[in-house]
Formats: C-alpha cells, sequence, structure tokens
C-alpha cells in the first residue's frame, strides 16, 4: 500500500504510453478498462484510508533534487482523497459516454495523459511537484479544447493557455521565495509541504506570498476579473473537455487555496478573507446574471459554473470548519453535478450539432428518460435538498453566515438565480410543443450514454441523501487544517478571529 | 630602455595550451586528408570532427583548475574549463546534423569541418583566458571562421547573412580594441585581474575620481557595445533574425548557443570588478539592457509566422536572461548561467534540429523552408515529429518538467535570493509572453488540418544518425529532472574553484 499514491499517479500515464501501440477500433474499450482500473485503485485507497487520522496518509518521499530540497513527496488526507475519487470516477464517466468519432485514440491517449497530471496535482505534497503537475495539465487540454473544439477553439485554446501560465508563473515566485524564506530561517532548502507547514511567517512575508499565489490559484478558478477565458474555453472545447474542465480542472485551485493559502499564510488569509468573500459575491451575482442572458446552452452552464464556484470561494473565506467542508463538498457535488449537465448538453449536441437553446423545444415528448435525467441533475444544480448540491452550498453559507450574515444572504440569492436561470433554460428546452421539424425524430438516450447519465443521476441523490460517508473524514482534516491555522497564526487579532468564527464546533 | 625579456620554461606551461592544440591539429588533418584523397564522403570529415572534439574533450577533463600558462596569458580556472566542456560537448552534438540526408553544398568541402575545429578552438581561447589580447584573437578566429561557413550554404540569404554578421563583426572587434586600449591607458595592463585591481585599488570607479571615472565609463561602452555585439544583446541584436535566417538550421542553432557561452564567460569575467563595484550608472546601465533584451524581442517574436526567425529572437531574449544571471553577480547566479545555458543548449540543439531534419530542397532564395503554415496539420501527418518539435517548444516555454524549466527555476531562484525580486517578476512575465509564441506553431501542428500534398514535405531531411542525437536530446529534455542535482554539483565545484 506505500506506493499505492505512485501507481495512482503514472498508472494512466504509462496506460497512455503503451495506447499508442493500440489499433484504433478498440481504442475506446481500452481507455475504459484503464480508467476503471484507475477508479478501483482510487476507490482501495479510500479503504484503506483511516478516516480518525488528520494529517497526511500514505506518505511515500523518494529524493529527486536533494540540494534544492525537490523531492517527490505525495501523500492524501481527507480533502484530497474524495477529490481523487470524485476525478478518477469522472473521467471513467466521461470515456464511457464519449461519442467523439474523429481521431479517438489521440483523444484517449490525451485524456489519460492528463488524468495523470491531474491526479498528481491533487496528491503531490512537494511544491514543486506540485507546479509541475499543476503546469502539465495545460498541455493535454490545450490539445483537447483546440483539436476537438468548435469553430472558435484555437483562439480558446491559446486564450485559455496564457491565461493560466501567467497566473502560475507568478505562483512560482512566490514558491520560490518561500523557499528563500524557509531557508533563510531554517539554513535548509526545502520544498516539502509538511516542512512548510511547521514555518510561522511574518505578516508581511505572509501579504505577498498569499497575492502571488492568489494570482495562480484566482485565474484557474476562475475569479473575476479573471475568469474571461472560462466561458470561451466551455463553449468551444469538445463534450469531454468541458466534463473535465469544470469537474477537475476548476477543483484544483480552490484546492490549492485549502491546501497552500489558508494553512501556510493564515493571517493573509484572514485579511483578505473580506476581499476574497466580494469577489466570490460578484462572481455568484454577475455571472448568473450572465447566465441568464446566454443562448448558448453551453455558455449557460459555463456562466453558472463560474457563479457556483463562487460560493466555494465564499466556503472556503468563511474559515471555519462548517464553510471549507461545505466547499469541499460542493467542489466534489459540481464536479459531478456539472459534468453532468455538460455530458446532457453533450447528448444534444451530438443529436442535433447546436447548442441554441432556441432551436430545442418540447424534447420532453420524444426524450422522457433524458427529460428527467436532465430535471435531476438541474435541480442539483440548483441546490435542491436531497440531492448533492445541497449539501454543499447549504454548508458553505452556513460556514460564511457567522462571519457576516448579511453577505451570507446575498450570496443565498445563488439558489434563486439560478433557479431562475436553469429552469427558464429547461422550460425552452424540454415544454412546450414539438415546434422544430428537426426535432421530431430525436432518439431518447440508450446505451453508453444511458448508463453514464444514470450512475451520476445516482450518486447525485446518494450522496444528497447520506453525506456522512464522506463529511466524517473531511470534519477530521478540516478542523485539523482550522487549528493549524489558529496555532501558526502571529496575530492575537487573527487568533481570536479564527477563534470566534470556530466557536460552534463541528458539523454532524 | 626596454629590459631585456626573461622567462622560464615553466611559466610557458605549454600543457594548457593542449586541448585547443588537439583541435587545431584535427584541423589541419582534415584539410591534408582532402589533399591526399578526392572521392569522399562527409560522413568520414564528421566523424572525424567528432573523433577529434571528444578528444579535446578529454584532455580538458584532466585539469581541475587554476593553471596558468603561456606568459600568464592563459587561465584555466573552473570557469574556463567548465565552459570550454559545454562549448565542446555542444559543438558534438551539432556536428552530428551534419550528416543530412540531402546533399547541401556546404557538407561537401573538407573546408567547412576544418573551419568548424579552428572555430571551437576559437571559442577555447576564448574563454580561457583574461588577458584582453588572448581573447581578441580567439574572438576573432572563431568569428572570422563563423562568417566563412554562413556563406558557404551558397544561397544569396546565405551570402547576405555572413557579409551582414561580418560587417558587425567587424565593428565589434573595432570596439572591443578601443576599449581595450582605453584600459589599457588607464590601467597599464591588458590582464582582466590587474585592470580590475587598479580600477578598485585607486578608486577609478567613483564619480569623486571624474577624469578617470569618465574614461572608465568611455571604456566600459565600448567592450559593452563589443560584447553585446556577441551576445546580441539589446539594440545590438538586430543582425540576430537574417543572420539566423542566412544560414543552415544546423549552424543558426549552433551559433544561438555556443559562440554565446564564450561570450558569457568573457561577459562574466570582464563586468564582475563593475557589478561588484556597486556603480549606479553602469548597474542601471546593465539593468535596462537585461531588461530591454529579454523584453523586446520577445514583443517583435509575436509577429512572426516563421520558426527559425521567432526562435531567432526567442535566443536573443534568453541571452538576456542568462546576462540577468550576470547582473545578479552571486555565486548561485553564476552556477545558474551554466545551469541555464546547458539546458538551453539541449533544448535549442532540440528544436533546431528538428527544423533542421525537415528541411526541404524545394525553396528559393529569399524564401523560408520554415514558416508556421508549412507545419499546419504535421500532427495528423506524423505525430512523433510534431510532438518532439512541441516537446521543444515547450521545454522552451519553460513548462515544466522539461529541461528549461530548471534552469529558468534556478535563474528566478537566484534571483529572488539575491533580493532581486523585480527582476524575477521581469524573467517571469517575460515566459509568461514568450508562451504566446511558442505556442503558435504548436497550435498550427497540432490544431489544424494539414495542406494539400504536405505529405512528403516532412522529414526529409532526416538520416538515422540524426534522428538518434534528436532522440537523445528529447530524452535529456524529458529526463532532465534527474541530471539537475549531478549537473549542479559539477557546476558549484568548477564554479567554487574561481572566485565568483
Amino acid at each position: 500500500m506505500e506506493n499505492i499514491l505512485s501507481m495512482l499517479i503514472f498508472f494512466p500515464a504509462v496506460a497512455a504510453t503503451v495506447g499508442f501501440l493500440i489499433h484504433k477500433d478498440s481504442m475506446r474499450q481500452y481507455g475504459v478498462v484503464v480508467t476503471v482500473v484507475e477508479f478501483v485503485l482510487a476507490l482501495l485507497l479510500w479503504y484503506h484510508f483511516d478516516s480518525s487520522v488528520a494529517g497526511m496518509q500514505f506518505v511515500q518521499t523518494l529524493p529527486l533534487i536533494p540540494t534544492m530540497g525537490i523531492n517527490f513527496v505525495a501523500g492524501v488526507d481527507g480533502v484530497s482523497l474524495f477529490l481523487i475519487v470524485m476525478i478518477t470516477f469522472m473521467t471513467m464517466i466521461s470515456i464511457i459516454a464519449l461519442t467523439e468519432k474523429r481521431n479517438v485514440k489521440n483523444l484517449i491517449i490525451t485524456m489519460l495523459y492528463l488524468q495523470m497530471t491531474m491526479v498528481g496535482v491533487f496528491v503531490a505534497l512537494d511544491v514543486i511537484m506540485f507546479y509541475i503537475f499543476w503546469e502539465l495539465t495545460l498541455i493535454p487540454m490545450f490539445y483537447i479544447i483546440g483539436f476537438w473544439g468548435a469553430e472558435r477553439r484555437f483562439y480558446a485554446a491559446i486564450k485559455f493557455f496564457l491565461y493560466t501560465f501567467t497566473g502560475s508563473v507568478i505562483m512560482l515566485i512566490g514558491m520560490l521565495y518561500f523557499g528563500y524564506v524557509y531557508h533563510e530561517a531554517t539554513g535548509v532548502w526545502s520544498f516539502n509541504l509538511l516542512d512548510w507547514y511547521g514555518a510561522v511567517l511574518p505578516f508581511d512575508v505572509q501579504l505577498w506570498l498569499f497575492i502571488a499565489f492568489f494570482f495562480g490559484f484566482a485565474v484557474k478558478v476562475p475569479m473575476i476579473p479573471f475568469h474571461t477565458w472560462l466561458p470561451i474555453a466551455h463553449g468551444q472545447a469538445p463534450t469531454i473537455g468541458s466534463i473535465i474542465l469544470a469537474a477537475v480542472l476548476l477543483k484544483m485551485e480552490t484546492y490549492g487555496f485549502i491546501r497552500f493559502s489558508l494553512p501556510l499564510f493564515p493571517d493573509a488569509s484572514v485579511y483578505f478573507m473580506w476581499f476574497m468573500a466580494g469577489l466570490g459575491i460578484i462572481a455568484i451575482i454577475y455571472t448568473a446574471m450572465l447566465a441568464y442572458a446566454q443562448e448558448d446552452m453551453k455558455q449557460m452552464i459555463a456562466y453558472s459554473s463560474v457563479s457556483h464556484m463562487g460560493v466555494i470561494i465564499l466556503g472556503v473565506f468563511a474559515l471555519n470548519v462548517e464553510g471549507i467542508t461545505g466547499a469541499v463538498y460542493l467542489m466534489i457535488g459540481h464536479g459531478i453535478v456539472s459534468g453532468a449537465l455538460f455530458m446532457s448538453v453533450g447528448v444534444l449536441y451530438d443529436r442535433r450539432k447546436t447548442k441554441m437553446i432556441k432551436e430545442f423545444g418540447g424534447l420532453a415528448h420524444n426524450m422522457p428518460m433524458f427529460a428527467l435525467v436532465y430535471a435531476i441533475v438541474l435541480m442539483a444544480s440548483i441546490g435542491l435538498p436531497l440531492t448533492i448540491g445541497f449539501i454543499g452550498e447549504f454548508l458553505s453559507l452556513l460556514g460564511f453566515f457567522k462571519a457576516s450574515p448579511i453577505l451570507a444572504f446575498i450570496a443565498s440569492l445563488t439558489i434563486v438565480l439560478s433557479a431562475i436561470y436553469m429552469l427558464a433554460m429547461y422550460k425552452r428546452t424540454f415544454f412546450g410543443k414539438l415546434t422544430n421539424p428537426k426535432n421530431k425524430d430525436l432518439k431518447d438516450i440508450f446505451g453508453r450514454e444511458a448508463v453514464a447519465l444514470f450512475s451520476l443521476v445516482a450518486l447525485i441523490i446518494a450522496l444528497g441523501i447520506y453525506p456522512k460517508v464522506i463529511l466524517d473524514p473531511l470534519n477530521t482534516t478540516v478542523k485539523h487544517l482550522t487549528q493549524v491555522m489558529q496555532i501558526k497564526a502571529v496575530n492575537q487579532d487573527t487568533k481570536d478571529k479564527l477563534k470566534a468564527l470556530n466557536s460552534i464546533g463541528e458539523v454532524k | 630602455m626596454l629590459e631585456p625579456i626573461s622567462f622560464s620554461l615553466e611559466s610557458l606551461n605549454l600543457g594548457t595550451l593542449a586541448p585547443m592544440m588537439i583541435a587545431i591539429i584535427g584541423a589541419i588533418s582534415i584539410l591534408l586528408t582532402d589533399l591526399f584523397n578526392t572521392e569522399k564522403h562527409k560522413s568520414l570529415y564528421v566523424v572525424l570532427v567528432i573523433l577529434f572534439l571528444t578528444f579535446d574533450l578529454f584532455t580538458l577533463l584532466a585539469y581541475s583548475g587554476d593553471e596558468r600558462g603561456l606568459f600568464d596569458m592563459m587561465l584555466l580556472d573552473g570557469i574556463a574549463i567548465l565552459s570550454q566542456v559545454i562549448i565542446i560537448s555542444g559543438s558534438i552534438l551539432f556536428i552530428f546534423l551534419g550528416l543530412s540526408k540531402l546533399r547541401f553544398q556546404d557538407f561537401r568541402h573538407a573546408e567547412y569541418f576544418a573551419l568548424y575545429l579552428f572555430m571551437v578552438a576559437g571559442f577555447q581561447f576564448m574563454v580561457s583566458s583574461d588577458s584582453l589580447i588572448l581573447i581578441f584573437v580567439g574572438l576573432e578566429t572563431a568569428s572570422l571562421s563563423l562568417y566563412t561557413m554562413i556563406a558557404m550554404h551558397n544561397r544569396m540569404v546565405s551570402i547576405e547573412a555572413a557579409i551582414k554578421y561580418f560587417t558587425m563583426g567587424a565593428l565589434a572587434a573595432a570596439f572591443f580594441v578601443f576599449g581595450s586600449m582605453i584600459f589599457y591607458a588607464l590601467t597599464g595592463s591588458l590582464e582582466l585581474a590587474q585592470i580590475s585591481e587598479v580600477l578598485s585599488s585607486q578608486g577609478y570607479l567613483s564619480a569623486d575620481n571624474f577624469s578617470n571615472y569618465a574614461m572608465v565609463l568611455v571604456g566600459f561602452v565600448f567592450m559593452f557595445a563589443a560584447l553585446g555585439f556577441k551576445l546580441s544583446l539589446f539594440p545590438f541584436h538586430t543582425w540576430v533574425p537574417d543572420v539566423y535566417t542566412g544560414s543552415t538550421s544546423a549552424l543558426a542553432g549552433f551559433l544561438s548557443v555556443i559562440p554565446k557561452m564564450a561570450g558569457f564567460v568573457v561577459a562574466l569575467r570582464f563586468f564582475e570588478v563593475f557589478v561588484h563595484s556597486g556603480d549606479m550608472i553602469i548597474h542601471t546601465m546593465l539593468y535596462i539592457t537585461v531588461v530591454l533584451t529579454m523584453t523586446i524581442p520577445n514583443i517583435i517574436a509575436l509577429q512572426q509566422t516563421d520558426i527559425k526567425r521567432m526562435l531567432a529572437y526567442s535566443s536573443v531574449s534568453n541571452a538576456g536572461m542568462a546576462m540577468a544571471a550576470i547582473l545578479i553577480g552571486t555565486t548561485q547566479a553564476t552556477s545558474a548561467l551554466f545551469l541555464y545555458w546547458i539546458l538551453f543548449t539541449v533544448t535549442n540543439f532540440g528544436a533546431f534540429g528538428m527544423l533542421w531534419l525537415n528541411r526541404g530542397k524545394e525553396y528559393g532564395d529569399y524564401k523560408s523552408p520554415y514558416a508556421f503554415i508549412k507545419f499546419s496539420g504535421l500532427a495528423q501527418i506524423s505525430p512523433f515529429t510534431a510532438s518532439i518539435l512541441a516537446l521543444f517548444l515547450f521545454a522552451l516555454t519553460g513548462l515544466p518538467p522539461f529541461a528549461l524549466f530548471w534552469g529558468k527555476m534556478y535563474l528566478i531562484s537566484s534571483a529572488v535570493n539575491a533580493g532581486e525580486i523585480a527582476l524575477a517578476v521581469i524573467i517571469v512575465l517575460n515566459s509568461a509572453i514568450a508562451a504566446y509564441y511558442y505556442l503558435r506553431p504548436v497550435s498550427y501542428m497540432f490544431l489544424r488540418d494539414p495542406e494539400e500534398g504536405a505529405k512528403t514535405k516532412f522529414m526529409q531531411n532526416a538520416s538515422l544518425p540524426m534522428k538518434s542525437v534528436v532522440g537523445f536530446a528529447v530524452f535529456l529534455a524529458v529526463t532532465s529532472i534527474f541530471f539537475i542535482e549531478p549537473l549542479l554539483n559539477v557546476i558549484s565545484y568548477y564554479v567554487g574553484t574561481t572566485s565568483f
């Protein structure tokens, strides 16, 4: 079990490399087999995970560049565990539902490489290793958007690459500066996150480093005003690209805030709390309005993603157990739900080659099954109780309620707003008469599509009814995190603030 | 009354000359071979060059630093050895590209390969001396060989490029001599160590000593311009794209790394005293030059539609980044300079090598075989070729974990450690700008569909040895993470034996 994490990282990469030898007709099956094995590995990790331990587990260290303090360090805690399970699951589902006809072999190989980098990001405990995987996600994603995307795919792919690359190189300076500060304090070069957790930084250094890391993360979240790449990237990406982008890549950054910004810079996190919350709330309201105005179904879901990511940011920067737990839960929930949404759009796009809402109408008549699935996913996205979306949103907002009831109230408008745009879209797509003759022959979902969508729906409902299975281990980790923040804070004000925010205790 | 010259044979220490002599003897023997035998294949010369250079390399490795010889003009210190190793290994790599499949004019002559060895010897002299005279001799030997080699490609653009390079080089040489003259007049010596000692002990480097200070500035400006031409620093970089376009890709790639390595060592030795003197005017001048050298060519590169021109501008920008290491001036920065340049050599070799493999013969004068358009849809025709070229471009971007990322990281790290945060930010922002133009050819290769009849256009020039050596570069670029540690140990050993 010691090297299960490196297996999780490198199995898809090896599989992808071997995949070049496979004939293109069998590639789809190969992709499914590999991703299923990877998912089983992730489940195995979960099975062996000790949910009573708050710290890192399965830690593995191999030397790479010891003089510079750069090593291969992998480990998981409650937060990363479930994100890994979620991404392996979503990759598997998206490969199962894959309908792309053009150059499938390359697409699947690229997806497997992408899976390696994604797992790597969530497992890496060495900062430079984290950065390597973080940057490596760009290449496969660039290819997926740029080659299999829609008309404006070049623009979308390049914009995606440049925005995120620029943000991350600024983060790199922050990382190197942290390494320097750590070296000055201890005389040892180390980029090991577990070492860094022990370092206490002066307030002004924290501020600068927080800002440097902020650029890296905020561009990818994406937070306003760095969000402009997302709708176009989503809009132009192929279905599988959108699923992965929404389900996984956007989660890397909020994960980054939880993994790096909060425990490493507790004072700065408190200092910037209102700023971050403000950005989150602007994102929630503003992009929800933009979503309502979209004619393109995919663009609408993309904007709704930005809006929901705002809620996650709010939850993270509630800085208490409820908020952060809720944020992580929402990350998982949003991953599954937005993946399902994009997959549903993909179903329509495959049949009609258009994503424009006005082209559809009355689809419930000849696609009843699809209409039902879409409705459930939609409800989860809005945050209806008994779906996975509700738990996360509720906990995030509850967490922030302790910080500021008024802002939490404003943020809770997200539920109302998303209900408005989602239901309006649903009405125009599925209800009414079948007016457009082209829609008359559309077939209902079947086969692979049905398997993929039904398993997502099952998960949406199951985790909506019984969230405890994830919340318990998550709680242990997050409680530890908030304690670390309180211990490491250098200002007394910060300590008081964190104590006040965490006064109630845990969620059960 | 002149004093009688007397010296001991020990102080001659001719052993220090041995590595260069091997290269020179090699060159002469190639010329002789050609004299007696007319029906030869170029592969003979290529292999001879490789043999002599390998011999040269092993001889060099026998030295461990800090030896003087030839009337104290030679100085084999750690930096000299390290940079010679880089120069020779780089030259060995690049000569493999001479084994091209297509028959090109230049490779049919033995002179080309003889000149190649003379040039390497010139660079070796240049880096292993702190006497301005010997540096000048080495510099000119190497440059004159280079001009000729460029012109031997026998296309109008090549001849134009050679003339352009020659005129610029002649100007730079004049500046170099003039600068040396001023420093000789000021300090009575042509040895850099003594010059810097006199400059600092006499207080010539402070504005209080105004008349001398002004002379120092004038001399500095002349030397700076001379080195600026060689290192293609802004604003002396204008020759770069044209000369690279005119040269074959094999030679252009060579031009972009090896001569600059030699130039950097001279710059390192020469600028040291000025960097450490803390003089504001000189510091500002260097700082501005470094920043502009990184930024301006980067911005111009954004508008290129030809991979080779783009790489030319990008190599100017990379020279700016390496120059930043000299500006920072710490020991770590000096190590960073060498690490950066070794990794840059590997990556740039790969990139230019891939261009050379894809060279065809159907292009007339003043037409570039490397327009972006030509590479459209390469990924669909030959995914392997496209992936490798893309890999090198990503490595140049500084995307981890490929080779150049570690160089950039170490350089930024040394800037941060020296408190030069602003410089670090500028380097990083330039990497971000560069990402755009490196991505453009990638987007042509991967995201577009091929043109009609494009299939035959690729890999025309590829031969098995060339493919293997590029494959070797791929291996190095991908697995570089495992080599950084030993590489840094070697570099810091050699840099440590010299007082930089």
